[in-house]
């Protein structure tokens, strides 16, 4: 548990410090308090705002781990949430409406999934097809309306509350916990890896290169299909030309944030869905902090630039190497090369 | 999508049997909102009514497919065009060959930056006389007393939240008593103005301190009426709600007691134009460049049911 | 001379590319550079170009010491290049991609008519008359490549390299560009040919000079020199005869377990029969380019195959994928451990376990104990030096990421391992201990089949040796024919006793 701890310090390190500054503009950002049976406070807000975003999270950890990426989950979850909206409005069950979004976003991704594995397309391209077509597809489930629905089961996926916390950060949590003891538990995770670092190499070792990357993209369209729901089921509601745009930006930015390389490769889901938190924070803290709407992207960007500057390998080595000389001072001994690289083992 | 194209193959078929009546081409800009769906479906129904063959196109946010339409559109020699411009800029040439072929062109819903003679006039709402009357209902319904309000703006920088912003900002300006105390943008939709909408009661203790919600259209307003029902309190109530455009949603909320009042966007831009055209087919008449269409308001005194009834099945 | 280069030396991290290497190329000769991969051929050529910074040596042109700091550099002094892949913009004209970059100019823009005259002109002195505005790309590879000289003659006019600039093209397309060539040749150019193909290099050149891990071996005339000769220099025997003791060498050839009938491929290796017995070690011997490789990969199914098919003693064995391969116990350690051997940033350990936890699947992982077990143990027992197995395999030495994968498919327990250069790049040390364990695996009944360029090492561990030669199995050679003269002789020229593989 301390290799994971210490992979994911820098993200702790900058939502820790990045709280402390949004509390100098909102003092009451921390408080918290027990209403009706719920917890209330700006951090549950950031929590649970940061759901969909923390759930593409996941799945774009896994493609991007592949050395892929998947610009389709933001049309992904309008897909699915017009989906599930269609099929509250012509009659058909909690239950079945959230089957057939899954089964929506499983069956994007396996598209996605085929023509990258399959065909050989880049995922860059693969995914931009989707991306473009299946906000034509979500307005053709919704006709081009907000489709409403009054379904009290499905709309507690969005803004119920189940042992006090909000039903998205149990979404979340449990989706994030449920992934990364996949990954770790079984050899997902080091298959997956060695995938995304070396495909030709993997592939003569007998990994089936294959199935594994359809699998991952079938898995980015099944976390996007969870996120379209919440998002769905919170506004009561499909907006196909609205829900989850430009999304698809957030999560690699969290993914980034996260400390995961675009090049695929060693990956870490907890940095990731910090990353999601730091950039929800970031936006929950704009709004309680009363600026202008004007400054909203300024800011943000601003932000997002100063956390991967400080997370930047020049900067981080710098850190690194002022920490290894502050641990070494006490001694007059001589510096030796402290290994400051995680141990592999027991990340999830 | 599918009616879209069937009533298309079907005015198309129409095209070459009766040859009699009027032929109008309308170049909408797509289908990105219920509004602009609605706007759509209301154009269709007053061409039936009086007889006239609409030649439908939809440029898909592309202002090059419009441009392409209209040339079309000169090209079959219709009566009359109607262009509801995706952009302000760069109209001049096409503009300049309807003219040319003496087809009036009259603008819906959106103006351009071309010289005046170019068309024949504009139909449009007064977005910032919107506002106006959204906060002259506030005005009147506190009478006197303080009222602190949050403000949902549409999407930064857009000539609407500009607009409508400014229209209610005018109307309270004389009276000290109404203070917009936070305004953020929701981007126009409902997530964002629920997200929003949380934030503000959060921020102004858990709501107590609202008095009203001003959201720059009807979709913000749902999504922060959702927002302020899961705080614990009463939309309509607790915190008045005043919207614009005129939405089926909104009259449902308003049923339901949610909402107090909303401020009609009407999307029957094709009325209107289509007197002028009548007019000036018939003696030449030449209208006003700018035909404004009226900002009704509503309140919950206004059969709010009714209302839905007759706006669910528009497209909106 | 018009370039002389005296005691080049180029040094990378852990070997010696270039050591002291002298060459001397004349106006107005054809001058073959050969070798072996790793020989140095493609360092020379880059320190001569720009591209690699000498770390001693001189290098002089028409007797002025030269120092190119890039290609551009080396262009403007007189050395142009061209290179196997047509380094031109194929999307642009004939007459774009050769004035590129000195386009005739009038009043500050481009002429585009005096371009086109002046690229007429230009070709034409190559004997081309093909319409200028047409883009490149619609041209035969060997127009391009006549296009591509052209180019460097015209800016660069002294020297001009080619980079084995035949090995896409047929017999006519050849003698095309030789035509160019030797037309230049009489201009008084000198010319350096790099080649794998020894009929261009006598078909060609006046003098050869041959390279063998970083040290010049030999330059001599091409005319009185016999391909025995050659081969011998460019493969380096030791002149003291290695014995042919391998390890299972018994009086007769071990009873088949695995048949391949009439396996091949069009493009990649001409159809053989092979079978190989257990505890038996079958060498594939041949030049670079012979198909040596090509027969590895269609084994292991990373080239289906088009012809033919494989069974062992119970029946036909599946070869559509590496996968398959696995499944049917072959094991595949490739040539370009880099790109195809190791996953650089995963560990030693998890490097060596991931081809047996792919074949466990994905959903039985092996258990952190016994994976750590495994690690340790072939970390001792190939002595892979290392600070431990989480060390990230991509900061090992060539020769320890070699044994890493080597353990790869140990850890498999193949009952047919196939070996391309195993000991390619790897110091002495490792070298003995991975030919060792060669043998001591095939005592255990493994079945190898070893590809290799150093013909002692062939003929110290090879039970038998299959000669290739322009992609298809040309000789076999058993027992006592098994010897570093019979090798090369095949090699060189593929007639003689001892029976032709079909």
């Amino acid at each position: 548990m301390s290799g994971t701890l210490q992979r994911i310090a820098p993200q702790l390190i900058a939502l820790a410090a990045l709280v402390a500054l949004v509390s100098v503009f909102y003092p009451a950002f921390l408080s918290v308090q027990m209403n009706d049976g719920r917890l209330v406070g700006p951090v549950i807000d950031v929590l649970k705002r940061g759901a969909p975003v923390a759930l593409l999270a996941i799945g774009m950890t896994l493609v991007i781990a592949t050395r892929g990426i998947d610009l389709s989950v933001g049309a992904i979850m309008a897909i699915c949430g017009a989906a599930a909206a269609w099929a509250l409005a012509s009659g058909w069950g909690t239950g079945a409406a959230l089957a057939l979004a899954l089964a929506a976003g499983a069956g994007a991704g396996l598209w996605n999934g085929l023509l990258i594995a399959g065909f050989g397309i880049q995922p860059f391209v693969a995914t931009l097809i989707l991306m473009t077509m299946g906000r034509g597809v979500a307005q053709l489930i919704t006709e081009g309306r907000i489709l409403t629905f009054t379904d009290p089961g499905f709309s507690w996926l969005g803004s119920g509350t189940a042992l006090g916390l909000p039903v998205p950060v149990w979404l979340w949590l449990l989706a994030g916990l449920f992934v990364a003891a996949l990954m770790r538990r079984t050899a997902l995770g080091l298959l997956i890896e060695a995938v995304g670092i070396n495909r030709r190499a993997s592939a003569l070792a007998g990994v089936n290169a294959t199935v594994l990357l359809v699998a991952v993209y079938v898995a980015s369209g099944l976390c996007a299909a969870l996120a379209g729901i919440v998002e769905t089921a919170d506004i009561r509601g499909a907006d196909a030309n609205n829900a989850g745009l430009w999304l698809e930006l957030d999560a690699i930015l969290a993914v980034v944030i996260g400390g995961n390389s675009l090049l695929g490769g060693r990956f870490s889901i907890a940095a990731s869905i910090l990353g999601a938190l730091i950039i929800q924070t970031i936006t929950t803290g704009i709004l309680l902090a009363g600026f202008p709407s004007e400054y909203n992207l300024v800011i943000k960007a601003g932000l997002v630039l100063v956390i991967l500057i400080l997370q930047s390998p020049r900067i981080s080595a710098e850190w690194r190497l002022m920490r290894d000389s502050r641990r070494v001072q006490p001694k007059p001994a001589p510096a030796k090369a402290t290994p400051t690289r995680p141990a592999p083992e027991d990340r999830t | 999508m599918t009616r879209t194209l069937m009533t298309t193959v079907a005015a198309l078929a129409l095209c070459g049997t009766a040859a009699s009546a009027q032929t109008v081409g309308f170049s909408q800009i797509g289908s990105e909102s219920g509004w602009r769906a609605a706007e759509t479906t209301l154009t269709r129904q007053q061409a039936e009514e009086r007889g006239y063959q609409l030649q439908f196109s939809d440029a898909q946010q592309r202002q090059e497919n419009q441009i392409a339409a209209i040339r079309s559109f000169v090209a079959q020699g219709v009566d009359a065009i109607l262009l509801a411009p995706v952009v302000a800029t760069g109209w001049d040439s096409v503009l300049q060959e309807a003219q040319e072929a003496e087809i009036p062109v009259v603008l819906l819903d959106r103006r351009v930056d071309s010289a005046e003679d170019l068309y024949l006039t504009a139909v449009g709402s007064d977005l910032v006389h919107e506002g106006e009357v959204a906060g002259q209902w506030l005005v009147d319904q506190v009478a006197g007393e303080d009222c602190r309000i949050v403000e949902l703006q549409g999407t930064t920088g857009s000539s609407p939240a500009i607009d409508r912003k400014a229209g209610f900002e005018a109307a309270i300006a004389d009276h000290e008593n109404l203070e917009i105390v936070r305004s953020q943008t929701g981007d126009f939709t409902r997530a964002q103005g629920k997200e929003v909408m949380e934030s503000f009661l959060q921020a102004e203790n858990g709501g107590a301190d609202i008095c009203a919600l001003y959201a720059h259209n009807d979709d913000m307003a749902v999504g922060a009426i959702q927002a302020i029902k899961e705080a614990g309190l009463a939309p309509g109530e607790d915190i008045l709600v005043v919207s614009i455009d005129a939405v089926p949603d909104i009259f449902q909320a308003m049923a339901a007691g949610e909402a107090n009042a909303t401020v009609e966007l009407t999307p029957d831009m094709a009325g209107p134009a289509f007197d002028a055209l009548e007019a000036y087919w018939a003696d030449g008449t030449e209208p006003e460049k700018f035909i404004q269409t009226e900002s009704r308001l509503y309140t919950q005194a206004d059969d709010p049911q009714g209302e839905y009834d007759r706006r669910k099945d528009l497209g909106y | 001379m018009l370039l002389s280069i005296r005691s080049l030396t180029k040094v990378f991290p852990g070997t010696r590319a270039l050591d002291d290497v002298d060459l001397d190329i004349a106006a107005g000769e054809v001058h073959a550079l050969l070798g072996e991969n790793g020989a140095g051929k493609s360092t020379l050529i880059k320190c001569l170009t720009g591209a690699y910074r000498r770390d001693a040596g001189t290098i002089t042109l028409e007797g002025a010491a030269i120092d190119p700091r890039s290609t551009r550099e080396a262009q403007e002094l007189g050395i142009g290049t061209v290179y196997q892949e047509v380094n031109l913009l194929p999307n642009l004209t004939v007459a774009q991609n050769l004035m590129f970059g000195r386009e005739p100019r009038r009043f500050g823009m481009i002429d585009p008519r005096a371009t086109r005259v002046q690229a007429r002109e230009t070709l034409a002195r190559y004997g081309l008359t093909i319409d200028v505005d047409r883009d490149l790309g619609s041209f035969s590879v060997a127009i391009q490549q006549i296009v591509a000289i052209a180019r460097a003659v015209e800016i660069s006019g002294k020297v001009l390299i080619l980079d084995e600039p035949t090995a896409s093209l047929d017999a006519a397309e050849v003698a095309m560009v030789f035509d160019v060539v030797r037309s230049l040749r009489d201009r008084g150019m000198g010319i350096v040919f790099v080649s794998h193909f020894l009929d261009q290099v006598f078909d060609l050149t006046d003098r050869v000079t041959i390279l063998r891990n970083g040290r010049k071996i030999v330059t001599t005339p091409t005319k009185g020199l016999s391909r025995m000769t050659l081969v011998e220099h460019m493969l380096g025997r030791a002149l003291d005869e290695a014995t042919h003791a391998p390890a299972g060498a018994a009086a007769s050839a071990p009873e088949p377990v695995l048949y391949f009938d009439g396996t091949g491929r069009a493009g990649a290796i001409a159809p053989f029969d092979l079978s190989i017995g257990a505890g038996e070690v079958v060498g594939l011997a041949g030049l670079l380019g012979s198909g040596r490789t090509e027969t590895a990969e269609l084994l292991f199914g990373v080239r289906p195959l088009q012809t033919g098919s494989a069974r062992d003693t119970q029946g036909p064995l599946d070869l559509r994928s590496p996968r398959a391969a696995i499944r049917a116990g072959f094991g595949f350690a490739p040539e370009d451990r880099k790109t195809d051997g190791i996953v650089a940033d995963l560990t030693i350990r998890e490097n060596i376990i991931l081809g047996l936890q792919a074949r466990r699947g994905w959903a039985r992982p092996m258990p952190r104990a016994q994976q750590n077990r495994l690690a340790d143990d072939y970390i001792r027992r190939l002595d892979i030096r290392t600070s431990g197995r989480e060390q990230p395999i991509g900061q090992l030495s060539g020769g320890n990421q070699q044994k890493a994968v080597l353990a790869r498919w140990l850890a498999m327990n193949p009952r047919f391992l196939i070996l391309d250069e195993p000991t390619r790049g790897i110091d002495v040390g490792a070298h003995a201990e991975i030919l060792r364990l060669i043998a001591e695996l095939t005592r255990q009944g493994m079945a190898v089949l070893i590809i290799s360029s150093e013909i002692d090492e062939m003929v110290a561990v090879a039970d038998r040796v299959i000669v290739l030669r322009d992609r298809a199995h040309v000789a076999e050679l058993t027992g006592d024919q098994v010897s570093g003269d019979a090798i090369m002789r095949a090699i060189a020229e593929g007639d003689l006793p001892g029976g032709v593989a079909a």
